[in-house]
């Protein structure tokens, strides 16, 4: 019964719909035609169907939420007392092992009867429990209806109660936005601190030293544990650097001669061609870093008698440049349209050429847009992930040398957290500080660049 | 007479001038050199993936002939029969000159593990077949495979490639009498993640994909639509509204990989939902791609004319009736085109399913939301990893087929817009 219930509310809910309006149409011809209504039928439909629905969803969501938790503590209190004399630790672990058995898992076989039976009490607990919710949710679909259904006159202002409890619910759809940002605030915030109660927070911004992986044994060599991110920083700028270095001339440059030269029939084919690179998966990116262009630069730096890393920093801020070159230029081109017609006529009815009435016109007056359009990319550049996971190094150099193999923000967070993890280690708490810095870094350059476009856009509205 | 040399002046283009020239029409090649530049990496890109990947879909296999012995089958299970045995006898007898121990070992090399589980499941499926002699096809190994493609250098010296040159000779022995081809592969598409790069196959991946996809779209969509619906027709303007905005347009800016430690720390560690499920890979992605196809939804509703609303309030709808009768519908092309463009983001994207686990080696093909499986782009992700040569086609294949999807999605969201935009 317990796993047909959402489609038993279901089923309930649609019935009552149409039990409501019935009602409501033969109200409405016993008093005399639709309009004494104060709604239209299926409003009353609609109201019969919610009071059903939510009263029956909310009970078995809030079961959802609670169930382990309920029958866990009933087995627990009911385990032999040589076992109830554990510490709180060590019990969860008799409890998840009950678990286990219960569901057939990992260890399910010679198990101790004392577990055993818990075990079977943790089924049979449960079973009951279900049972009992299933026949709690059919009364809450039932009974309201009911009371609804009971309720229906033609005086009932069914409309404005449907209407309120579909706007409470538009509402509470919006409100994700506020709940996403402030879960990841907590989230990533609350692990750093737990990180950096181990770490001190002045050692971490500017330590010069980043080895994340901490000693198992006393002697175990290698591993000292440090935690300075500095190198990690150099890194993530110096990628980024190369990055925008190539994407900035070349976003730029395009965006002028698409908005500026361009006929309007080559823009039509050649904005969407360059909108392909935006569209393409980063981990795409990344095999073509990885697998072509890292290869390809160190066999040429090889020619020229350079000694390059097969990881170098120059393949993957390469392939970000090129990555980052729609967003530059769709953005530019945005805001160069922006610039009004008349200041380019004006400029070239003074008899300024073309590329000076760009240069001494329409980039001054374009220019705060595109900066914010530039520090957008610089923020997706510092928080791209794929391409430098998987053509990057993962040694933390202290080096502005771009042919060396560096290491970034995200590689470290997903070398750190890919795997096997504690959450007492620093070095998995590392992650979320690198974390918490990358997300207030990326919002403060998102925050400016999205105030400074905002602007530029009202002052030639 | 000062004045008549300046008209002729005037007339004849100065230096002045013709610098000024020069320097527009080199700024307007330049600009034209950026674009081909970007379009020659598109392409570029694109020839690379694809003239890495077309030979994945292809693998190469030997034919052999299999004595099912009786006296192997004596147990009671057909399954305890030593089905490698029958392989590597069915080797020893079209190589009987191979005798040493060695070169035993490199005969048996030949061929994919795999093909003990072919052999097994024909006897499964027909126990007639014991005691008599089969020609079976089986699949050759990936080093033999790769060979057959062209992707290992014969002219290396022997130390510098896996295939030896006695096992050269015996990969040309066999090709000569027809023994070994290749032909389209079906395990590719048919079959879950390996270690063996000619047993690995996209299924489970494309699967796991689709499940994922499944979860966000049905949260993000109706999720999206009504916080659009709200912070455009019926929000008041105040400083809440005004937060849930500045909110919005920061989250489509914060990088992906952070929605994974919100995934990692609040569905994962605080819920205890399961790890490398596509339930908790489809939660990440839907709050991903909320603020894509809220701030899509919004221009939609904002581009459906005030006349439309007017009107219907003017006959006397309530303002709900309003929205959902007339103004939704109208914008919903718009939504749907802001929604599968959301999908698409969500379906290439690897770096927050990372962190929730997903990167986890998966063989079986996924059945449901709450089975452990892997995405398409962190197969990818894992396969271009791997050290076997075999498995940088499989990547590229992967790739190619990941990119399938995308143009797919990114058409029919063009051919939406096309079909039902509204010029007002």
């Amino acid at each position: 019964m317990y796993s047909y219930l959402l489609p038993c509310i279901l089923l309930f809910s649609t019935g009552a719909y149409y039990w409501g309006a019935s009602r409501a149409n033969s109200i409405a011809e016993a008093s005399g035609g639709m309009r004494s209504l104060h709604s239209l039928p299926s409003h009353y439909g609609m109201l019969t169907a919610l009071s059903s629905a939510l009263p029956a969803l909310l009970l078995f969501i809030i079961w959802q939420m609670v169930e382990d938790t309920i029958v866990t503590s009933l087995v627990a209190k009911s385990l032999p007392a040589e076992l109830l004399q554990l510490s709180a630790n060590e019990l969860t672990l008799v409890l998840n092992e009950v678990k286990n058995v219960a569901f057939g898992g990992f260890g399910a076989h010679n198990t101790a009867p004392a577990i055993q039976t818990a075990a079977d009490l943790y089924l049979s607990t449960r079973s009951w429990m279900r049972n009992l919710l299933g026949m709690g949710t059919i009364f809450c679909c039932l009974v309201p209806a009911v009371i609804a259904y009971r309720s229906i006159n033609k005086d009932l202002r069914a409309r404005n109660l449907v209407e309120g409890t579909v706007k409470i619910f538009l509402i509470a759809c919006s409100t994700v936005a506020i709940l996403t940002t402030l879960g990841i605030v907590l989230s990533v915030v609350f692990e750093a601190l737990i990180f950096f109660q181990s770490v001190n927070f002045s050692d971490f911004l500017l330590g010069l030293q980043w080895s994340p992986q901490t000693a198992m044994r006393v002697d175990q060599a290698g591993s000292s544990g440090a935690f300075g991110a500095v190198p990690v920083f150099v890194g993530t700028l110096l990628i980024a650097l190369i990055a925008m270095a190539v994407a900035i001339p070349i976003g730029l440059l395009a965006a002028i001669y698409l908005s500026e030269y361009a006929s309007s029939r080559m823009r039509t084919w050649a904005k969407p061609m360059l909108e392909i690179l935006a569209g393409i998966p980063t981990v795409v990116y990344g095999f073509f870093a990885a697998l072509t262009v890292a290869p390809l630069i160190r066999d040429f730096g090889q020619s020229l008698g350079l000694q390059v890393s097969s990881e170098s920093a120059l393949a993957a801020g390469l392939v970000m440049g090129i990555m980052i070159i729609p967003f530059v230029s769709s953005l530019s081109d945005d805001v160069i349209h922006a610039v009004p017609q008349s200041m380019r006529d004006g400029s070239l009815a003074l008899g300024a050429t073309r590329f000076e009435t760009i240069m001494l016109v329409i980039i001054p007056a374009a220019l705060p847009g595109i900066v914010g359009s530039i520090l957008l990319a610089v923020s997706r550049a510092i928080g791209e992930t794929m391409i430098v996971v998987m053509a990057a190094g993962l040694s933390a150099n202290l080096t502005f040398n771009p042919l060396e193999a560096v290491t970034t923000v995200t590689v470290q967070i997903v070398t750190l957290l890919v795997g096997d993890q504690e959450f007492d280690s620093p070095k998995t708490l590392a992650a979320f500080a690198l974390g918490l810095l990358l997300f207030v870094f990326t919002l403060f350059l998102n925050f400016i660049a999205l105030r400074v476009v905002r602007r530029y856009r009202e002052q030639y509205e | 007479m000062n004045s008549i040399e300046t008209t002729s002046d005037l007339l004849k283009p100065t230096t002045r001038l013709k610098r000024r020239y020069r320097v527009e029409r080199w700024f307007k090649r330049l600009g034209l050199t950026a674009i081909a530049l970007s379009l020659s990496f598109v392409a570029f890109l694109f020839f690379t993936i694809f003239s890495d990947g077309y030979t994945a879909f292809k693998q190469s296999y030997i034919e052999l002939e299999v004595h099912f012995a009786a006296e192997e089958f004596s147990q009671e299970k057909l399954a305890n029969a030593d089905y490698p045995g029958l392989v590597k006898h069915a080797m020893r007898t079209m190589f009987p000159e191979v005798t040493s121990r060695e070169g035993k070992k490199f005969l048996y090399s030949l061929i994919s593990p795999a093909a003990a589980y072919t052999l097994q499941n024909m006897v499964e499926a027909d126990p007639k077949m014991i005691g008599t002699t089969q020609k079976v096809w089986v699949l050759a190994d990936d080093d033999v495979d790769m060979l057959m493609k062209g992707k290992i250098d014969r002219s290396l010296g022997e130390g510098n490639r896996r295939v030896r040159d006695i096992q050269l000779a015996w990969i040309d022995r066999l090709e000569s009498e027809n023994r070994l081809e290749t032909r389209f592969n079906k395990t590719f598409f048919t079959t879950g993640d390996s270690r063996e790069p000619e047993l690995a196959g996209i299924l489970g991946a494309v699967k796991g994909s689709f499940f994922t996809l499944l979860i966000t779209l049905s949260l993000s969509f109706p999720i999206g639509v009504a916080a659009a619906v709200y912070l455009e027709e019926f929000a008041p303007e105040n400083k809440w509204t005004d937060l849930i905005e500045i909110n919005i347009n920061n989250l489509a800016a914060v990088p992906s990989i952070i929605f994974g430690l919100l995934g990692l720390a609040i569905f994962i560690n605080f819920w205890g939902l399961p790890r490398s499920t596509p339930m908790v890979g489809g939660l990440v992605l839907t709050l991903m791609t909320l603020p894509t196809i809220i701030i899509a939804g919004r221009a939609s509703l904002k581009s459906v004319p005030p006349s439309i609303r007017e009107a219907a309030l003017g006959v006397g709808a309530s303002k709900m009736q309003t929205v959902t009768h007339h103004v939704l519908p109208l914008a919903m092309p718009g939504m749907l085109t802001g929604t599968i463009i959301g999908m698409a983001q969500a379906l290439g994207e690897t770096a927050p399913l990372l962190m929730i686990g997903m990167v986890a080696f998966i063989v079986d093909v996924p059945g449901g939301i709450t089975d452990p499986s892997a995405v398409l782009p962190v197969q990818i992700y894992l396969w271009a990893d791997s050290p076997e040569r075999g498995f940088t086609e499989k990547t590229a294949a992967a790739i190619m087929i990941l990119l399938t999807f995308l143009i797919a999605m990114n058409s029919l969201a063009v051919f939406l817009r096309k079909k039902f935009e509204i010029k007002w």
